[in-house]
């Protein structure tokens, strides 16, 4: 099955054909392979060793299977785990090698000529990376102390962040992706932000030169020493292409005392062509922690990409005062499936959580909300506020809610709500009337119903994503 | 604990006089109970609250045997005297009496099954585990037309006779097309340590109605499953109240299917816990016809280090177009130790429908107690007034007043 899924990867006309000889570690999952990572990436043997504790704890772990999009076995001995980024050589030569559909969503989203060609890895010439923005913005950075850097220049050049933070808030022996993950991450981004600076711009991935090709397998370490503010921003809303089929990335974010972690994400992958062949499946394990007094974390998602997303980026509030936040807007589309929501988990007094969640399902796709929000018994005064709603179109698609609401403190409350509905015909009409043809109409009802998400989003993104949101949903009504 | 099961179970068949083809069915399902056990928190149903581990801890050993020969006096005392009422007693899952005095005679026909309810979820252990030990099951015909005068008071009744024992009882009523009945049933136990497994089947036709009261108010050490499935043709309506106070331990559970158009389902519930007691309520309302509507409300007060739970599900078939499901809980936490548990859930297959939940916990409002002791209440008075216009606000959609009255008195909320 997975096989033929792979095949037919390579086969998709516009797709790249990965051509698979050189710079790779041999196919399968074992000791060997995590050494070899290990060693060419001239690791310290303690992060070796970390490596190969997960690995043993991998073992005995399980797949989860409780959750509802099912999705083909994954034989893990057959995959890659290790693969040097490509030369440019084997990437396209120029844009025409693309999808046209592809460059059409470009043209709609506005994206420059150069940035859709570093999107796609086809070779930007030195001139325009030279002064590029990306550049510029690195010398701002360095001068605030800010450490911004790919996560394996980090354990080379600040080990000691690095051992005294991985694995602190999502440990090795957590879940079995989370846990994969942990044995054999090859590469993602590390920022840490020094004491009571606040971060003078978003922080991008985007802008983090040779930032691509981390590979499929990606660990993001944040952290946010006391008083100190830090915007991230993950994904971009250009469609993404990636020949790997499994995505288990991890993102740890640690706020201290004071400290403010916003981290929004665009994901965009490719989901599969109409019939629901291919795509990727997106199992991320994102997870925040508020560990000193009065910090805060807030999430904001945009989900439109994928075969299967399976994610729940959580907030553990263990600082007293802290708080976390979750917006997300999910969209799916064909035979998209989502699985998606988050965690909060007060620990702390006077901890507060707030969760908005948007989700839109269409054509033959299906949409869960999956959350937990839980006030432990020392979590005095604690507030929890969720709304999560959900919006149909046609009736081959399907939206889900399942909450879990567990309060075990008397002076907290715990408040949510949840509503399923379609777009109402009246609705409908009144744009059309107004001259709206019925996707622009449905493009603009949708925006409405997603706003409250949207606004929490960096400006630029937020214009972006609005645009996203219209595009995803074409061919979805009528 | 198989080597126990299996020997109860002999002694219970060779003790009973089944035909061969019950043996058969009810060797079934104990083989069925024998591959699940006892339902644990690995299942998802049973995650807030892990049945086997409680049986384990508050019963230890459970007796399976129970002798159906045994007759039980009863005593009249117990019985409601506020209204009158056709009444079925049933003693230690036993039926000792079966009275529909005030019925015509020919309207309410009521046999004995011969053949167990084979249509069970295969994956509810504990209801392979009723079919295999319940006595004969009574089948409760109301005829076409036919509206019961007066309502039906079932009084189950444990005595001192049982303890450490697994009782099963099962109960089948069908409702004809436009006929109607109104039921409350009663607990009132006076044994202690017991595992009482309960089974109600409910066939609505065209256009029939039933409304459905549970009181279990009496403190006792039981541990209670109570299941309770409820099956709507076209135009039909059923009312479901439960009362959840007295025992230990107990999970009602309310499994709905709307199967035709214009049917409705209306499920309302009220934890009032205290000491170290543990309840859940778990509803699943199936929509799986057009037109067709369900309406949830729950409401728990929760004092001491007792736990209330509450599982609601709405499911929406892709046929059940112009749904409409609502589903309320809420949660007043007394004590520091309390806990409330929810997932609400609605898992939707149809795009024009309006579906609802909202949940919420947390303890009293500061500022009512505040406002009601300004005008001279003092704060315990307060705090009750307030508690009770809480839980009113469920027996106000009590859609019998006759019966709304009843239960105010019973439970003491005026």
């Amino acid at each position: 099955m997975r096989d033929k899924q792979i095949e037919d990867l390579k086969d998709y006309k516009y797709g790249f054909s990965t051509d698979i000889e050189s710079f790779k570690a041999p196919k399968g999952l074992n000791e060997e392979v995590i050494r070899f990572i290990s060693n060419i990436k001239k690791e310290p043997d303690w992060l070796l060793q970390w490596r190969l504790k997960a690995f043993e704890r991998l073992k005995v772990l399980k797949e989860p299977n409780w959750q509802k999009p099912k999705y083909p076995k994954i034989d893990y001995q057959d995959l890659y785990y290790y693969s040097a980024p490509k030369s440019f050589k084997e990437k396209p030569k120029n844009l025409d090698d693309l999808d046209p559909k592809l460059l059409e969503t470009y043209k709609k989203l506005g994206i420059p000529l150069q940035e859709q060609k570093r999107l796609n890895g086809i070779a930007v010439d030195a001139v325009f990376d030279s002064v590029s923005v990306a550049t510029t913005f690195k010398d701002t950075l360095t001068e605030k102390g800010i450490i911004f850097c790919s996560i394996s220049e980090a354990i080379q050049k600040h080990p000691d962040l690095v051992r005294k933070y991985l694995g602190s808030v999502i440990p090795i022996t957590d879940h079995f992706f989370a846990t994969l993950n942990s044995a054999v991450f090859t590469d993602g981004s590390f920022v840490y932000i020094p004491p009571n600076v606040k971060c003078p711009m978003e922080l991008s991935t985007y802008f983090r030169i040779n930032a691509s090709d981390t590979g499929q397998f990606e660990r993001t370490l944040i952290i946010a020493d006391k008083g100190s503010y830090v915007s991230y921003l993950e994904g971009c809303t250009a469609p993404m292409r990636d020949e790997n089929q499994l995505h288990a990335a991890n993102v740890e974010l640690i706020a201290l005392d004071d400290a403010e972690i916003k981290y929004s994400t665009v994901q965009n992958w490719y989901p599969g062509d109409k019939d629901g062949k291919g795509g990727i499946y997106n199992f991320v394990t994102k997870r925040g922690l508020c560990k000193g007094k009065n910090s805060k974390i807030s999430w904001t998602q945009v989900e439109t990409g994928s075969a299967i997303t399976w994610k729940y980026p959580s907030c553990i509030l263990k600082g007293d005062n802290s708080i976390g936040e979750f917006y997300s807007i999910a969209i799916t589309n064909n035979h998209q499936k989502a699985d998606t929501g988050t965690k909060m988990i007060h620990l702390g007094k006077n901890t507060k959580s707030k969760i908005i969640s948007k989700s839109i399902s269409a054509g033959k796709s299906d949409m869960t909300y999956r959350g937990l929000v839980d006030i432990s018994k020392n979590a005095a005064n604690s507030t929890n506020f969720t709304q999560c709603d959900s919006l149909l179109m046609g009736n081959k698609c399907g939206a889900h809610t399942v909450p879990y609401i567990k309060n075990k403190n008397s002076n907290s409350s715990i408040a949510h709500e949840a509503t399923t509905s379609k777009i109402s015909e009246d609705q409908l009409h009144y744009c059309q009337q107004r001259g709206l043809n019925q996707e622009e109409a449905v493009g603009l009802i949708v925006n409405g119903f997603c706003k409250e998400v949207l606004q929490q989003l960096p400006m630029e993104f937020a214009v972006e994503a609005q645009k996203l949101v219209g595009i995803s949903l074409e061919g979805s009504v009528g | 604990m198989e080597q126990k099961l299996k020997t109860d179970f002999d002694k219970f068949i060779s003790t009973s006089n089944f035909s061969n083809q019950e043996i058969k069915l009810k060797k079934e399902a104990l083989d069925n109970f024998l591959k699940n056990g006892f339902p644990s928190r690995n299942l998802e149903n049973w995650k807030f609250s892990d049945i086997n581990q409680i049986i384990k801890k508050n019963i230890g050993e459970l007796t399976f045997y129970n002798d159906y020969k045994i007759e039980n006096e009863t005593n009249d005392d117990i019985f409601i005297k506020e209204i009158e009422h056709n009444k079925i007693v049933i003693v230690n899952g036993k039926v000792q009496q079966l009275n529909f005095e005030y019925e015509e005679s020919d309207k309410v026909n009521i046999t004995i099954l011969d053949i167990l309810n084979q249509n069970l979820n295969q994956d509810n252990s504990l209801l392979s585990l009723n079919n295999s030990f319940s006595n004969k099951i009574y089948n409760i015909l109301v005829k076409k037309n036919y509206s019961l005068k007066k309502p039906l008071v079932i009084y189950q009744i444990t005595n001192e006779k049982v303890s450490n024992t697994n009782i099963n009882f099962q109960l089948n009523f069908d409702l004809e097309e436009s006929s109607s009945i109104k039921i409350i049933n009663f607990s009132d136990d006076n044994s202690e340590k017991n595992f009482i497994n309960n089974l109600f089947n409910f066939n609505l036709d065209k256009n029939a109605i039933l409304k459905n009261y549970k009181i279990d108010k009496k403190n006792n050490t039981n541990i209670k499953y109570d299941y309770s499935s409820i099956i709507q043709k076209e135009n039909s309506i059923s009312e479901t109240f439960i009362f959840s106070s007295g025992s230990d331990y107990v999970k009602n559970e309310v499994n709905c299917n709307l199967e035709g158009k214009y049917s409705s389902a209306f499920i309302n519930g009220i934890h009032l816990l205290s000491k170290n007691k543990h309840h859940e309520i778990r509803t699943k309302t199936n929509h799986l016809y057009e037109n067709t509507k369900s309406y949830h409300l729950i409401k728990s007060v929760i004092d001491d280090s007792s736990k209330s739970v509450y599982q609601g599900k709405i499911y929406v078939d892709s046929n059940a177009q112009k749904t409409d499901g609502y589903q309320l809980s809420k949660a007043i936490l007394l004590n520091e130790e309390a806990e409330f548990n929810a997932k609400p859930e609605l898992e939707i297959y149809a795009d024009d429908v309006k579906c609802s939940h909202g949940s919420a916990s947390g303890c009293l409002d500061e500022d009512s107690i505040f406002y009601l002791m300004s005008r001279g209440l003092d704060q315990k008075t307060a705090k009750e007034l307030l508690i009770n216009g809480f839980l009113l606000d469920v027996i106000e959609k009590i859609t019998d007043e006759e019966i709304k009255r009843l239960i105010k008195n019973m439970i003491g909320l005026n």
